[in-house]
Formats: structure tokens, sequence, C-alpha cells
């Protein structure tokens, strides 16, 4: 059941109140969670892009793609493959830290281009953005230390190129 | 001097008029007054039910019949609520149906106020597209909106939630002026044609060729084009159960019904075929097994539909077209000639000969007799709105309709209570033509208080209970597949249907031997004074057949019924 694939929709709705419950209706009607989930106005506050990704196979999430296109305030859905889209993801990590074992955690902050953001004597706030992969890795290197906190923004999708999305002027 | 502007609520009566609505079904509420007391001054004539699941069925009812959106008028909270089951039947069909809901005022959104509900949120997962309107000048293009995603593409239910300070607001905007903004909607999803040459080139390889013709063909209005396609090809047509009629079911082409309690004939036609074509339906579960590689085995598929999303969704086909169903059939005649399919339709015709839908007249009254008697009487020419059950089946089997806007039934839902409201959409929205309400026992109790409806404005429709005095297909479900073992399926102890249609004022005629069947019929079609109740006492232990178990193939197809146990099926119910 759980070869089931991690999969990106990106979405061009109109920015109206209630747009997200029927989005997240379509996935909750079969029983699908919703692994992570962005939402952001637009450049002009009329329209929002999310981006959600949610597990499940192939035929399902074809239907899901269709059936959020078929929503009238949906004004584009898709799926994105990773090879045509660039990713980001940034993330907030909260370590408990002690000043002597503050410098080897910094070098590995160093060694991820992340930021330490907030610094006390005993906690340290790291950011850390990049791909999916790169930020997950960042995490996967933080489980020896005293995580008390983690916030992931989940996923933002943008096609490379020339080629927009974004529909101006309708 | 400033212009004196209108209150939301009258704003909204207008542009439903400006709309073309003839009637409203509704039923009134504190939260929904404004809007009442704007119809007191309007030529829209509201017809006041007795309960608001009986307006939206009425209001499904109309639409069917006619081909026009039906219009629901209800109160906040219980009002609304009660809609939903109605909103859910007309959304699974493809009904257009605009539900308008008083609300309480906005400042108390959210608050728990008297009669509160969120109607947005509850109806949410079940329209096309709703509002909760929060600017009295905002409603002129709610409706101008409402009724162009109602009435396009496939069709739909809206719902409109109006809180009560809106309807009373001032509205300085007109309808004429109401622009529609719906940048995510498009009536004619992606009309795409150029499959069609590639479909053409699939059907004349075929030599066992099959037509399955849904809702969607009835909808697009394509009756006169799915018998062109069928006669040109030499194909038969089977149907789903709210593709009856597409063409008349007395057609030599005409297979029947397909499917669970479909005819032999039409299920041989599927188990045997070499190409089936899907013009309008959905795969629906009552239609194909649960194992889909066991649909068809081996047959070319071939799928239009208007709806992109019911392309891949259960039968990946060989090819398909999204579109409407009217506007790829008149595409794809140009590339057709006639199949070679003459030994195919001999097959079928010896099959449907060897087979034929039968009923024994001996041993006492049976639901089947009722409903050939009222077909040969009507000639095929009633409008007949049912419930669900046995007699839905039985109605299916045996009322071949003559017309594509002469069934209504509750499909996709299979909503009981049903078939008594909905009659009465339709005799209002059919004036001329003769409305026959086929329902069980156990459905006519859930929505017999709209006989008042009916007999308040004289409608001639003719209520059939077939009365079996069992809630009968769970019945036979207990008895096939559950040991026999009954459990809450008696219905023991109803009402005396003939006095209780006497209460509501309405003539009653009662049906208890075969040999009375013709002259009751009769006497009940000649009735035209007022609704009439025409109560058929049938054998209790009758069941439907054939039959194919939930989840089963044609293959499976029970002819009658099984000497031996049955496992429980693995369909969806």
């Amino acid at each position: 059941m759980n070869n089931d694939k991690l999969h990106t929709i990106s979405l061009f709705v109109a920015n109206k109140p209630g747009v997200l419950l029927r989005v997240t209706i379509v996935f909750a009607r079969r029983g699908f969670n919703i692994e992570s989930l962005v939402v952001s106005s637009a450049f002009d506050g009329r329209y929002s892009r999310m981006t959600i990704t949610a597990k499940g196979n192939n035929n399902d999430l074809e239907q899901i793609v269709k059936q959020l296109g078929k929503l009238v305030d949906v004004i584009e859905s898709k799926e994105n493959f990773d090879t045509s889209a660039l990713e980001r993801e940034l993330a907030l990590i909260k370590i408990n830290v002690s000043i002597k074992k503050r410098q080897e955690l910094l070098q590995i902050v160093d060694h991820f281009k992340a930021k330490t953001i907030d610094l006390t004597d005993d906690s340290i706030i790291i950011e850390v953005s990049g791909g999916s992969e790169k930020v997950s890795a960042f995490i996967d290197l933080m489980a020896p230390y005293d995580v008390i906190e983690l916030v992931r923004s989940g996923k933002m999708v943008m096609q490379r190129g020339s080629e927009s999305e974004v529909i101006n002027g309708r | 001097m400033a212009i004196k502007s209108k209150s939301g609520a009258k704003s909204l009566i207008e542009s439903l008029e400006k709309c073309g609505v003839e009637y409203i079904f509704g039923y009134p509420g504190g939260a929904a007054m404004p809007i009442f007391d704007a119809l007191y001054d309007s030529k829209l004539k509201l017809i006041l039910v007795r309960h608001e699941q009986g307006a939206t069925h009425m209001a499904d009812g109309y639409a069917r019949a006619t081909g026009k959106p039906g219009i629901v008028l209800v109160t906040s909270g219980p009002g609304a609520t009660n809609t939903v089951t109605g909103i859910l039947t007309a959304q699974m069909d493809s009904i257009p149906l605009i539900v308008i809901c008083g609300q309480t005022i906005s400042p108390m959104l959210g608050k728990d106020a008297f009669q509160e509900a969120d109607v947005f949120g509850i109806t949410a997962p079940t329209v096309k597209h709703s509002y909760l309107v929060k600017e009295a000048n905002d409603v002129p293009r709610i409706v101008k909106e409402s009724f162009h995603i109602a009435t396009t593409g496939r069709p739909g239910a809206v719902v409109i939630d109006m809180p009560k300070d809106i309807s009373s607001a001032p509205c300085e905007t007109t309808f004429e002026e109401a622009t529609m903004d719906l940048p995510g909607y498009t009536e004619n999803p992606s009309y795409d044609l150029s499959q069609i040459p590639t479909m053409a080139k699939l059907i004349q390889a075929s030599h066992k060729p099959l037509l399955l013709i849904g809702h969607g063909a009835i909808i697009s209005n394509a009756s006169d084009d799915v018998l062109k396609l069928a006669e040109l090809l030499n194909a038969p047509v089977v149907t789903t159960k709210l593709g009856k009629g597409v063409i008349p079911e007395t057609h030599p082409l005409a297979l029947g019904m397909l499917g669970m309690h479909g005819t032999v004939v039409a299920n041989r036609a599927v188990a045997g075929c070499d190409l089936i074509f899907s013009i309008g339906s959905r795969w629906d579960d009552r239609i194909t097994p649960a194992d889909i590689s066991k649909f068809c085995p081996g047959a070319t598929k071939l799928h239009i539909d208007i709806d992109p999303a019911e392309i891949n969704k259960i039968v990946m086909p060989d090819c398909s077209v999204v579109s409407d169903a009217k506007i790829a059939i008149n595409a794809l005649i140009p590339h057709l000639k006639p199949l070679k399919s003459s030994d195919w339709l001999t097959y079928l015709n010896k099959e449907r000969k060897k087979h034929p839908l039968s009923y024994k007249i001996h041993g006492g009254l049976k639901a089947q007799q009722v409903i050939d008697e009222l077909w040969i009487q009507t000639n095929g020419d009633a409008l007949v709105t049912t419930d669900v059950g046995q007699h839905q089946m039985w109605a299916a089997q045996f009322y071949r309709n003559n017309r594509s806007n002469g069934w209504i039934s509750s499909g996709g839902a299979g909503t009981m209570g049903y078939g008594v409201p909905s009659a009465i959409g339709a005799q209002l929205g059919c004036p001329n033509d003769i409305v026959i309400s086929i329902n069980g026992d156990g459905g006519f109790q859930m929505m017999m208080c709209e006989l008042a409806t009916a007999f308040i404005h004289k409608l001639p429709i003719k209520f059939v209970i077939i009365d079996n005095k069992y809630l009968g297909m769970v019945r036979q479900w207990q008895q096939l597949f559950f040991d026999d073992r009954l459990s809450g399926v008696d219905l023991e102890g109803s009402p005396d249907f003939i006095k209780l249609a006497d209460a509501f004022g309405i003539k009653g005629i009662r049906i208890k031997r075969p040999a009375d069947v013709k002259k009751k019929i009769k006497e009940a079609l000649d009735y035209n004074d007022g609704p009439v109740v025409i109560h058929a006492e049938v054998v209790k232990q009758d069941n439907v057949f054939p039959m194919i178990p939930a989840g089963g193939a044609a293959s499976d197809m029970l002819i009658e019924r099984p000497k031996k146990k049955m496992e429980k099926p693995k369909g969806s119910t």
C-alpha cells in the first residue's frame, strides 16, 4: 500500500472564501491525506496559487487532478513532474543545544548553507531552504540533537523558463 | 433626488423572473422572510410544499421533464439541511437545480444563531457550485452565474446561501448589467474532436457492435442522433437506467436496460460484443463488474463524455472524446458506413425471444402486470416517475418509454421518497402529459405528505403504490445472500392507503385481483379532476430477475431464482 508515490499538484484558483474547502474535500472524500499544502495570493490578489503534495497511486491522482479542474473556482489544475519545475521548501528548526556542542551544529548549518536566525545560551533556531530532499536530509542530520520544534513550509513549485501559468486580465 | 433602490430579495426574485423561471418550490421560515415578501408582488408561482425534501424532488422532476432548471427556496438551518438529500439526488444525476436558502444575518454567522447551519459547508461536497452572498449588489451576478453553471456543460446543483441582512439591504445593480466572472469555468470543457477519425476506424472494424447510451445523451438532446447512428451502423442499443427512452424502447435495435436488473438480451450483448461504445454514460457500478477486467473482455471500448473526469475513471477506453454527445455523434457520422452485423443481430434476436421479460398472471396480483398494463394503456408516452426499489426495477423493465424525457427516476443516489414529489414537478412542467408516479409502499410513505401539494393544485397524477408490505429489494438480497435472515424489512401495519388518500381528498382505487387490472387502470387514467391513488396489493414474495449480483459480470447473470445458496456479493452495495 505504501509504495504510493508522492505527487505534487499545482492549482491556480480564484482567491475567494471557501476555495480551500472545496479543494480539500476532493482529497478527503477518498480518504487521502494531504502531506503538505501551500496557499498564497498570486501577484494581483484576484487569484491564489496552491501547491499540494499527496501520496497515492497514479490513477487516483489523475482523477483527483481532473476533479479539481472541474471546480468552478479552479482555473488550472495540473500535476507537476519533478523534471519540469523548480521546487523549494523552507524549514525552521529549534534545538536545545549547550554552548559546548553548538560549534559542531553550526558546521552542519554552514555545510547546508542554512542560517541561524535566533541564538540563546541554550537554544538555536535554524532556517534551511532548498529542494525537499535537501531539507529532509538536513532534518535527518538533526536527529541526534534535542529538536524541540520543527516547522516546514511545504513545497512551492514554479515552472522553469519564460512559461507562465499566471493568467492575466481575466 | 436619489433613486429608490430595491432590496437584495427583490433583486433576487426579479433576476429569477428574467431567467425565465416559472415555478419556485418552497417553504418559508424566519431567515427567508424578506424573500417570501418579495414573492408577494411577483408573477412567479410559488408551490408551497409540505417538506423541503419534497421541494427539491419537485424541482428535480420539473427539470427532468422540461429540461429547464428547477428552483427551490427554503429557510435557514433545518429548512436548508432538509434539502441536502435532494441536492445529492440532482447532482448525482446531473440535473440543473438551484437551491436558495435563507441564512441568519451576516454578523451572526458562525455564532450559533437561531436556525443557523453552515449550509455552504454542509452542501459543498455535493454541489456543482455554491455561493454565500456577502453583498446585495452581487445578487444579480450570482443568479446569472448560477443559471449558467447549473444548466451548461454537465448540469448540476447550485446552492445560494442568502443572509437575511443581505436580502433586506439595498441592491443598486441590475440583472442586465451584471457580468459573469467565472474564469475557472468553461461550459464546453475542451471539446476535442481530434480522435473522431480514430474512433470511426475502430467502429468500422467491428462485427458485433454495441451502443451503450446513458443520461448524457438525453441531456444533450441527442435522441435523434443516437437513432441515426444506430440505424446507420446496424448497431444494437442498450441503455443505462437513466438512458431509458433515448430511442423508443420498442425499436428493433433497442435491447433495453443493461446491468444488475437489465434484460437478458442486453446483458448477453454486453458479454458477447466486440465493441462497446458508451455515449454519455459513466460506466456506473450497476452496469460494470467490480473486477473491471471482466467487463466486455476483449471488446474495443469507446467513450464519449462531456466531463473529462469521467474518462479513465472506471474503464480505460481504447479511444475517447470529451464532448457534448450530440456534437460528437454528428462529427462521427460522416466517417461511418454500415457494419456487417447481421449475424450478431440474429443471435441477439434469438436471445431476446428465448428470454423475454415475463411474469405469470395466475397466483395473485403481480407488480409487473400493473406496470405492463399502464404501459399498454398509455402507449409508452406517459411521464413515469419512480421511487427506489423492486417496483423501480419492474417499472424500468416493463414500462417501455417512447420519449426521452419520459423516465424520471433517481439513479445515482437511489433516493427513496423521490417518486411522489418528482411527479408533482413533472406534471407542473408538462401539464398536458399523463404523469404516472410508481412507488413502493416504503418510499411512498417517506414523502406522502406531498399528496396535499398535488391535491391543492388539482394535478391529475396517477400515484401508484406497489404494495407488497415489504422493503422488497432489501428482502430480496437477504433471501439470496443472507440465508433468508429477514431483518428490518417487514412493512406490515402501514396505513390503509385508500383511506389515507380519502383524508387528503384524493380518489383512491384499489387493485387486488389480476382480472381487475385492466379495468381499474383505465378508470384511473380516465380520471383527470385531480390526483388518484392506485393501491395495488401485490403478492408479497416476488423478486426481481434477471439479476447480476453486485460486482458481478454480465456472464454471472441469474435469469431466475437460483436453487443453490449464493455467496455475498463483493460489489458496492
